[in-house]
């Protein structure tokens, strides 16, 4: 009797990791099932270099290149706010903030990843903008300026909460020969913890990074959604993702603009499973030390 | 000599101000969505449908979409991920088996919401012709946290102590008896902080459910998983970009927001007080 129960038991978790891999394959499959349909009428290159994007008129023509030149510059824009702000922040905490506020101020950087993307679109749509707008007398405040503050913002908590763990991990044997060797803080920090704890920080800003790549809720509020390329930071441009939630509301399900909404995906797939390898890499040789 | 000081200090102010401007502008935030928000939270506000082409009334129907579509997809994930977890960790047989879960898991994790909601477009919607409904939402946000949660699980289960297996194996429990009551037990606290964590990013999604679940309005409640819902996040989305009426619709935006953040920060409170309690009492 236990016997079968044992085999029972080991083949329903065997089933359940099946399962898993079926779903998370179909989630490829369907992905290149619905957009590589396209690439019969517009060559590879075409598409990723193509500037113009007319999915609807008589001869549609389908160029991302614009697309991803704007969520290049918001994602490069988030990288330049998000990665000092939330480095300054991890070494503040893990290295100059005491263990009482260290306790209070971790918990609260981790509440703070958490919050909905939505919330921080909301609130650059409704008061960032209108303040960038007044202040520098442009004609629209939704532009890479505005979604890279907001990005940045928004990344921070995730840059700043992973380094710190990287930093914290530092051996405190490292920190005192330092220490005793005569450095001062600043010199402790810089020269022995932070090359230390070199792995997990750039771990840290790719993970931020990928984050920033692929949000849409916030660019599609934020960045102004015209399909251009942009010659000043007060441009607004389309990234990606947006693109794709803008427009698929009015595809027809099969038809060509539909298809070229999921090869934009297809797109942004590789894009970020790319980034996430080299994430992988960072953070598995940390873990093997 | 003084150099070296001077440098000292002003590396010290420098990293100061750099956390300090976080903390301004995330501050800056946050008292900006709740003081705004307040203003219109009420319970009328909680507890009623819309009215007058969304500039009065409240969010009830998008409070009770995003409960569903949060209930839904968390109890379909919590099986799968707690038997894909005890399999990645006690079975694990073949080798590479477990090495193609791991890497489904670990490039799933990273992919954009936007993906998934498209998958689920395609493939729920559509193919499936489950059409536009709760059922859609809650399959495709089950996929999203899927990943997250079996990430959990694995570290909850790594976290109980070799020994307590050994203890259990010597005394002649299988090994069903002893993952089932011996090491889900043990890694229970941790596994629901995990949980809670899932709850608290399916309530805040937009990008997967708007082509899959959501709908601007709604009078009725969902009566049925066929049925098209509102929810929290897509709603306030939906007042910032669609509608005529931005005077109005701007601050029941705010009040939509500052519900969604009580939710989730709320839930996400919870478990980091788990959290530090378990760590707390725990003796091993």
């Amino acid at each position: 009797m236990h016997k079968y129960k044992e085999k029972a038991f080991t083949a329903i978790t065997y089933t359940a990791s099946l399962f898993t891999i079926m779903v998370l394959f179909a989630l490829i499959y369907g992905l290149f099932r619905e957009g590589l349909p396209l690439f019969n009428k517009v060559s590879l290159t075409e598409f990723i270099f193509g500037i113009g994007w007319y999915p609807t008129n008589a001869e549609p023509e389908f160029g991302a290149w614009t697309f991803i030149i704007g969520s290049f510059c918001v994602t490069i824009g988030a990288l330049i706010i998000g990665i000092p702000l939330g480095l300054g922040s991890a070494i503040f905490i893990s290295e100059i903030a005491g263990n009482r506020l260290k306790e209070i101020v971790k918990p609260v950087i981790e509440l703070l990843a958490g919050i909905p993307s939505v919330v921080y679109g909301l609130f650059g749509m409704s008061t960032i903008a209108p303040l960038i707008r007044n202040w520098l007398n442009l004609d629209t405040g939704l532009n890479i300026f505005t979604a890279s503050v907001i990005l940045g913002l928004m990344i921070v908590p995730i840059i700043a909460s992973m380094s710190e763990d990287a930093l914290t991990n530092v051996p405190k044997s490292i920190r005192e020969a330092a220490l005793a060797l005569g450095s001062t803080k600043m010199e402790c920090i810089f020269r022995v913890i932070i090359p230390a704890a070199q792995r997990g920080i750039i771990g840290s800003i790719l993970l931020g990074l990928g984050r920033a790549i692929g949000e849409t809720m916030v660019v599609l509020m934020v960045a102004g959604g015209s399909a251009q390329i942009p010659k000043s930071i007060f441009d607004s441009v389309r990234p990606l993702t947006s693109t794709i939630a803008a427009e698929m509301g009015e595809t027809v399900i099969g038809g060509l603009h539909y298809q070229s909404l999921y090869a934009l995906a297809i797109l942004l797939f590789v894009l970020t499973f790319a980034i996430n390898l080299i994430t992988e890499f960072f953070i598995a040789k940390r873990d093997k030390k | 000599m003084k150099n070296r000081k001077v440098l000292n200090f002003c590396g010290n102010g420098f990293l100061s101000l750099l956390a300090g401007i976080t903390i301004l502008a995330i501050s800056i935030f946050l008292v900006r969505i709740f003081s705004l928000g307040s203003k219109v939270l009420s319970r009328e506000f909680l507890f009623t449908a819309p009215r007058n082409c969304m500039q009065e009334g409240g969010i009830f129907p998008a409070l009770a979409g995003t409960f569903w579509l949060t209930v839904i997809s968390i109890s379909i994930v919590i099986p799968l991920g707690i038997l894909t977890a005890i399999f990645l960790t006690n079975y694990g047989k073949p080798k590479w088996l477990l090495n193609v879960v791991q890497i489904a898991i670990d490039t799933l994790a990273g992919t954009p919401s936007i993906i998934f909601g498209l998958f689920g477009m395609a493939v729920f919607v559509n193919l499936l012709a489950m059409n536009v409904s709760l059922i859609s939402g809650a399959l495709t946000l089950a996929i999203l946290a899927l990943p997250l949660f079996i990430n959990s699980c694995i570290e909850a289960i790594k976290s109980v102590p070799f020994d307590f297996y050994e203890a259990s194996l010597a005394l002649g429990a299988t090994k069903r008896q002893t993952i089932t009551k011996i090491v889900l037990p043990t890694a229970l606290p941790n596994i629901l902080t995990g949980i809670i964590v899932c709850i608290g990013r399916v309530a805040g999604e937009t990008a997967p459910i708007m082509f899959t679940a959501a709908t601007f309005y709604t009078r009725h409640l969902p009566e049925g998983l066929k049925d098209e819902v509102m929810a929290l996040p897509y709603h306030i989305y939906a007042l910032m970009t669609e509608g005529t009426h931005p005077e109005t619709q701007v601050p029941i935006a705010y009040g939509t927001a500052v519900v969604l953040l009580l939710l989730v920060l709320g839930v996400s409170a919870a478990a980091v007080v788990i959290r530090s309690s378990i760590r707390r009492k725990r003796k091993w």
